[in-house]
């Protein structure tokens, strides 16, 4: 079995905690975002709405990094810090 | 008997809570609002108020005709005495309060109520006691709900010393029946000790405040133990009176596990509102049960349940057939319009306390 080991991320942590809540978002392709548990809604633009979409998914920081490059023009340390400041800004929507 | 769908249809409802003053508006008119809308409603709808300037008793698409009723306070003998005849006039098949202060009344006259040949669906008078802000808190723990710590005075003296006892501000001033405000000084919180208890008398309460999100769900208990049909609503934008004019509604797993269990636990029979506050760690703190529909139950109905309806079908042992798994992000925006009176109907409200039905 091939098994990949990271370093830790420091956004594991936000993954682990708010888990279920990223996964009960409605996510609209225009980019409204609802929470239906605390009627929260706020807006994200393309890039926050794909970072979502893949939070949902999966809980593997360095995988989300990997796809959000493929698709984005964006470089690794840009990605890094503006993902960062996301999570941030999540928390405040988030219970 | 069993009384079918069709004929539901055909009943004269009275509604009280004809009040809706835009900052804080009593539910009846939403409630005769839900009622309206049901495809097919062909019955009479009556509103019921204590103020000639309560507009729902002028709102011709709401109401078919308005009746003022006498203030609690003139007793409940001069209650049956107008319901009596009120209901010479109307027929009344059905009665639904909607205001706190008259619902006790109502259940010492329910026979009486009842022997005029008006359904209503009550709580009993115990259910209805243990909901008082004063016993709440005890019934609440008693089945695991989180209140939050409150203590009675009778001195606004406590207010000058209360940080000795642990209790820093901001906290939250309430009477015994109604009104509440938040206290960020001693000033501020002896001003509101004197405002509440000149109306509603002592003692006080004081409560320590929780901070977070009030969330707000209605339904209807069965008398059985079984909550049904419940909406929950988070507000959005309050008015000065800390009422919701705009609110959406969602769906919140541990609002409604504790409702569930509230109406468990009291058995509630008929229309309730439960507010909680929900503070940062997720903790649910019980601030108030309201034994009626809310003043935004037409959200209620807008988003899938039509609780008032539901109501009359399981007074006539109907199956509940407006009741759906309500759609979270259902949003209410409350505005305020201008009823237009002529000048008749408004002597007639003024002279005999009623705009009768239109022959």
């Amino acid at each position: 079995m091939n098994t990949q080991h990271h370093p830790e991320h420091p956004l594991d942590s936000f993954l682990a905690v708010y888990s279920d809540s990223l996964k009960r978002l409605a996510l609209n392709d225009s980019g409204f975002v609802f929470d239906p548990m605390s009627g929260q809604s706020f807006t994200v633009n393309p890039c926050g709405l794909e970072l979502l979409k893949l939070m949902q998914k999966q809980a593997d920081v360095t995988l989300i990094e990997q796809q959000i490059l493929q698709e984005f023009a964006v470089s690794a340390d840009v990605l890094e810090r503006n993902f960062l400041e996301f999570s941030e800004q999540l928390r405040r929507y988030l219970k | 008997m069993k009384t079918n769908t069709k004929k539901i249809k055909q009943l004269t409802i009275a509604v009280t809570g004809m009040n809706a003053r835009a900052d804080n508006p009593g539910p009846g008119v939403a409630v005769a609002r839900c009622l309206r809308e049901v495809i097919g409603f062909t019955g009479k709808i009556i509103g019921l108020g204590y103020d000639v300037l309560d507009p729902g008793l002028f709102q011709t698409e709401l109401t078919d005709a308005g009746y003022l009723l006498p203030y609690p306070s003139a007793g409940e003998d001069e209650l049956l005495s107008r319901l009596d005849y009120i209901q010479q006039r109307e027929k009344i098949d059905v009665l639904i309060p909607c205001l706190d202060a008259e619902i006790l009344s109502l259940i010492h006259l329910q026979e009486q109520i009842a022997a005029l040949g008006i359904k209503m669906l009550l709580p009993t008078e115990t259910q209805l006691q243990c909901r008082n802000k004063d016993r709440l808190h005890q019934f609440a723990n008693q089945i695991g709900i989180k209140t939050p710590e409150q203590t009675p005075i009778t001195s606004s003296s406590f207010f000058y010393d209360c940080a000795k006892k642990g209790w820093t501000y901001p906290l939250v001033v309430k009477g015994q029946f109604y009104d509440a405000g938040i206290a960020h000084n001693p000033e501020q919180a002896v001003g509101l000790f004197h405002r509440i208890a000149a109306v509603w008398g002592m003692p006080i309460l004081v409560q320590k405040l929780i901070e977070g999100d009030e969330v707000n769900l209605t339904g209807l208990g069965d008398g059985n133990g079984k909550l049904l049909g419940a909406v929950m609503m988070r507000k959005r934008a309050v008015t000065d009176k800390g009422k919701a004019w705009a609110g959406m509604t969602v769906h919140d797993a541990g609002l409604l596990n504790a409702a569930e269990k509230l109406v468990a636990g009291l058995t509630w029979s008929g229309p309730l509102e439960v507010e909680m506050m929900r503070d940062k760690h997720g903790d649910y703190y019980l601030i108030e049960i309201n034994p009626r529909f809310p003043a935004w139950i037409y959200l209620a109905k807008a988003s899938g349940n039509n609780l008032p309806w539901a109501l009359l079908e399981i007074l006539h042992q109907q199956p509940l057939s407006e009741l759906t798994p309500p759609i979270a992000g259902t949003l209410f925006i409350r505005y305020a319009q201008e009823t237009i009176v002529s000048l008749a109907d408004f002597e007639a409200m003024m002279m005999n306390g009623e705009r009768a039905v239109a022959v």
